[in-house]
């Protein structure tokens, strides 16, 4: 009973392969100053490597709607806690004499 | 009226659990029950990282400078070593699915090595943070100077240092639960219980073992690539 | 040998009841109708612990001088009262009981989708609740239920670790519970069972579980910093080393208030079903009801801030914090129009559960817009802290959830346990409750409106005559509960038996016997027809 495609070790191989160097890149890129994309191009390679991750090893790709949903209402539920939060601390300083912290 | 009418199923699989239909249901269960947990800790580490970047955007300088007495090296060695992990385990959950019972076992060991490597890793690392005197946690292992040290942030880098041993101890937790549960069926495959037609248990521990490498994915950057890095001392 | 008359053997029915025997059975069953029993019995435990300590807050309350107890101990009874309550009883209640033992048989299916973790949710219920009774037996915790930094991670000389603990474990057994309610709604409905024809208590315990799954886990990472801090006298939330405690109160709340919905929407499923039965009439507008469940698990995610209006988080975040609060009231003024409409022109008895089902309506009603003053930034400048939030929480949790949880607990006990419980005592603890429960809340509004601060075990004596009716009220109250407590054990020796539908109601739980069979079903059911198919103008009592 086949419940899932098998996915081809190829596949496995390549994506395995393009982590890998991504983290070195990561790590390459961090002993230079881009003074605010530092920040930027960590968390989308981190993001990136994540997504690959996701998609073929834990075979989302081939997955239900369902299952894509609930993986994505995660993050989504996430970004709700940060962005909430983080407007309270820096709408602070929009009041006269508001501080951030 | 509802009509009480005997549902098809298909021959008894001695791994059917009696209150599904069929595998497919019971399969498509685990493994959607999985994926609800995993939820749950995405919320888990994300309080943490959402507490992280509050803290982050609070403290900028002062944590952009604890990244002089991080090992980036050993991070990213740990980043190295967690993905070649999951190469190997999404190689086994393949091997289970196939049915070919040695690259299983195989894919297996391979998985529990490199999640060992990861721990001794880790270990060496805290040692290190021991030695330098970098672990708030115990008021006798910290101490902020030195000339990369600026005094000024002395009590926020306290707060990073916080966030780094309980991020990633919580992670490193989350390794060893990893490896219990690797144990468990590796014990389980060396006794053939798993093939072609049942090896759910292999899919779901599959499932966790990528998310908690997807959780160091995160951490690596966070916590030992924030500022410029610089030479260690 | 005797020669009398020996009475034949009556043969029971085989039911989850009688199908074993022994502790063992129960302890290590995998039934979800014995494991809802288990519960049952568990919080009933709690919720009895947590109505004493309501009892010494009131006695204290009596006289507006701290007589009773000194301001620490004092501090202690709020704080207990609330996390037991809170924790062991309102967060599992009806999902860990009713839903448990009804979700299965709803959907037609003949268990939960993990019932091993359905028995192990239990048993971390239990750990959970020895600690925080471990917590109280050692000398109590007096930082609030909300364990507010930094007074809980360092200035506290109570068990706070122990207490936190013990919620961060019971916090795992909802997560348990919620993710099998979600696995077992998507994955094991019967054929025909659309989500359409869902039952509405299926719906609510489907929203509920999805905030089980989505809050729980930050509250419990926060609880964990907390009692982390407090181990190591240095932690994030430390303003000494420059620590936010405005932070805590945000990552707690972002559990805590959709926690209160996780406490309430059971209960508002509940009703749809006894709404439905004691009106005969189908429900109206089910997509709204189904959908505003939904609406309400979702939009209960993004006010969490108008707990901390006044704490000195920034004045906009308050305008979107409030914003957003009026917006979540609109889905459960949804729902209670459409019961109302349910009700219009049905054929409406007056049993025990619709006599709770009544009271719900208004006091949640109640609750639920002084909800809106609360939300509202002017008006809450003048009312937090005082006894006008602790009158609206009341309202709601007890006047809304408690009341519905008895009526649940009326209606589907005769399925439960076979026997009926004696209605003419349970119509009359159900107008004791009402009773007791406005009289004892009611005059906190007013308190609250005047100034009477929450949280303090002394009040200026122009309060006193408010406090004496809330005190008088809550023996009344009290009575109410115990009334019940007596006659459903009672019933279950000397009660009528019931039949398979005492109540004439639609829903595949009523179509076995009472009580069920341990299989719940023989054959997978087959659903043909929309939920709450009652038949224009059927009679009022059938069976």
């Amino acid at each position: 009973m086949d419940l899932q495609p098998v996915t081809p070790i190829r596949t496995y191989v390549l994506v395995w392969l393009t982590l890998t160097i991504f983290t070195f890149i990561t790590y390459v890129v961090a002993q230079v100053d881009l003074g605010a994309f530092n920040v930027v191009i960590a968390l989308g390679i981190a993001a990136f490597k994540m997504s690959l991750v996701i998609w073929f090893f834990m075979h989302v790709r081939t997955d239900s709607p369902l299952t894509k949903l609930f993986c994505f209402a995660g993050f989504f539920w996430i970004a709700i806690l940060l962005s909430l939060t983080l407007g309270d601390y820096f709408s602070r300083t929009w009041m006269p004499g508001g501080k951030f912290w | 009226m509802a009509e009480l009418t005997h549902v098809q199923s298909e021959a008894h699989s001695p791994n059917l659990r009696h209150h599904f239909d069929d595998m497919g249901q019971q399969f498509d269960s685990a493994t959607f029950g999985m994926w609800v947990f995993l939820l749950t800790e995405i919320m888990f580490f994300g309080g943490m990282f959402g507490a992280y970047t509050v803290y982050r955007s609070m403290y900028p300088e002062a944590f952009a400078a604890t990244s002089n007495f991080m090992n980036p090296a050993f991070g990213a060695a740990n980043t190295a070593v967690l993905i070649v992990s999951s190469l190997t385990m999404a190689l086994a959950v393949r091997a289970a699915h196939l049915g070919h019972q040695k690259t299983l076992q195989m894919m297996l060991i391979f998985t529990m090595i490199f999640g060992l490597a990861f721990l001794v890793i880790k270990g060496f690392e805290y040692h290190e943070h021991w030695v330098d005197l970098k672990v708030p946690l115990f008021p006798s292992h910290w101490a902020w100077d030195g000339p990369n040290a600026p005094p000024q942030f002395a009590h926020q880098a306290q707060i990073l240092f916080i966030f780094y041993f309980f991020m990633t101890g919580f992670h490193a937790l989350h390794m060893v639960v990893g490896l219990g549960i690797m144990t468990t069926i590796f014990i389980m495959a060396r006794q053939g219980k798993f093939s072609h037609d049942y090896y759910t248990p292999v899919e779901v521990s599959g499932l966790y073992w990528h998310f908690v490498d997807i959780v160091w994915i995160f951490l690596f950057p966070l916590l030992y690539l924030i500022g410029h890095t610089r030479q260690l001392i | 040998m005797s020669t009398a008359l020996q009475e034949p053997e009556v043969q029971e029915t085989p039911n989850y009841l009688n199908a074993e025997y022994g502790w063992k059975s129960w302890l290590f069953t995998k039934d979800h109708k014995r494991i809802a029993v288990l519960y049952l019995i568990s919080i009933s435990v709690m919720f009895a612990l947590g109505g004493v300590f309501a009892m010494l807050i009131r006695l204290e309350l009596l006289t507006p001088q701290g007589d009773l107890v000194n301001s620490d101990t004092y501090n202690k009874f709020f704080t207990m009262h609330g996390v037991t309550m809170i924790f062991f009883f309102l967060i599992p209640s009806i999902p860990a009981t009713l839903g448990n033992f009804f979700v299965p048989m709803m959907i037609g299916a003949k268990d939960l989708a993990f019932p091993r973790i359905n028995l192990l949710s239990w048993y971390i219920y239990i750990a959970g609740a020895l600690f925080a009774l471990a917590a109280i037996v050692m000398g109590g915790v007096d930082t609030g239920w909300t364990f507010y930094t930094p007074f809980s991670t360092t200035y506290s000389n109570t068990f706070v670790i122990t207490a936190a603990v013990g919620v961060f474990i019971a916090g795992f057994s909802s997560i348990l519970t919620g993710l099998n309610f979600i696995v077992t709604i998507h994955k094991m409905r019967a054929p025909g069972m659309t989500w359409g024809r869902l039952p509405l208590f299926v719906w609510a315990n489907y929203a509920t579980s999805l905030i089980q799954v989505l809050g729980t886990p930050v509250v419990a990472i926060t609880l964990a910093l907390v009692a982390l801090e407090r181990a190591f006298h240095i932690g994030i939330f430390d303003p000494a080393i420059g620590g936010d405690p405005i932070l805590f109160q945000h990552m707690f709340w972002f559990y805590s208030h959709p926690a209160v919905y996780i406490m309430i929407l059971p209960g508002m499923g509940v009703i749809s079903e006894l709404i439905t039965c004691f009106s005969r009439k189908g429900v109206f507008g089910y997509s709204f009801i189904a959908g505003s469940s939904l609406g309400i698990a979702i939009i209960g995610f993004l006010v969490w801030g108008h707990h901390m209006f006044v704490t000195g988080m920034s004045m906009y975040a308050g305008l979107y914090f409030s914003l957003l609060t009026m917006l979540v009231a609109v889905p459960s003024a949804i729902k209670v129009f459409n019961w109302t409409a349910t009700m219009f022109r049905g054929s409406i008895s007056y049993e025990t559960p619709m006599l709770y089902a009544f009271g719900f309506i208004g006091l949640f009603t109640i609750g639920g817009l002084t909800g809106l003053f609360l939300g509202t930034l002017g008006l809450d400048v003048h009312l937090t802290d005082t006894y006008f939030v602790v009158a609206h929480f009341h309202y709601v949790m007890v006047g809304g959830m408690v009341v519905a949880y008895l009526g649940g607990l009326h209606f589907w006990w005769p399925k439960i346990t076979g026997k009926m419980y004696p209605e003419g005592w349970g119509k009359f603890s159900a107008l004791l409750v009402f009773a007791g429960f406005n009289l004892t809340f009611f005059p906190q509004f007013i308190a609250g409106y005047l100034g009477q601060p929450r949280r303090y075990h002394a009040y200026a004596p122009e309060f006193q005559v408010l406090n004496v009716m809330s005190t008088a009220g809550a023996s009344v109250l009290g009575l109410g509960f115990i009334i019940p407590l007596i006659y459903f054990l009672w019933s279950l020796k000397y009660g009528k038996k019931a039949g398979n539908n005492p109540w004439g109601a639609k829903g595949l739980e009523w179509e076995t016997t009472s009580p069920p069979p341990t299989y719940n079903f023989e054959t997978t059911p087959i659903v043909t027809e929309e939920a709450y198919a009652y038949a224009k103008h059927e009679e009022a009592h059938v069976g």
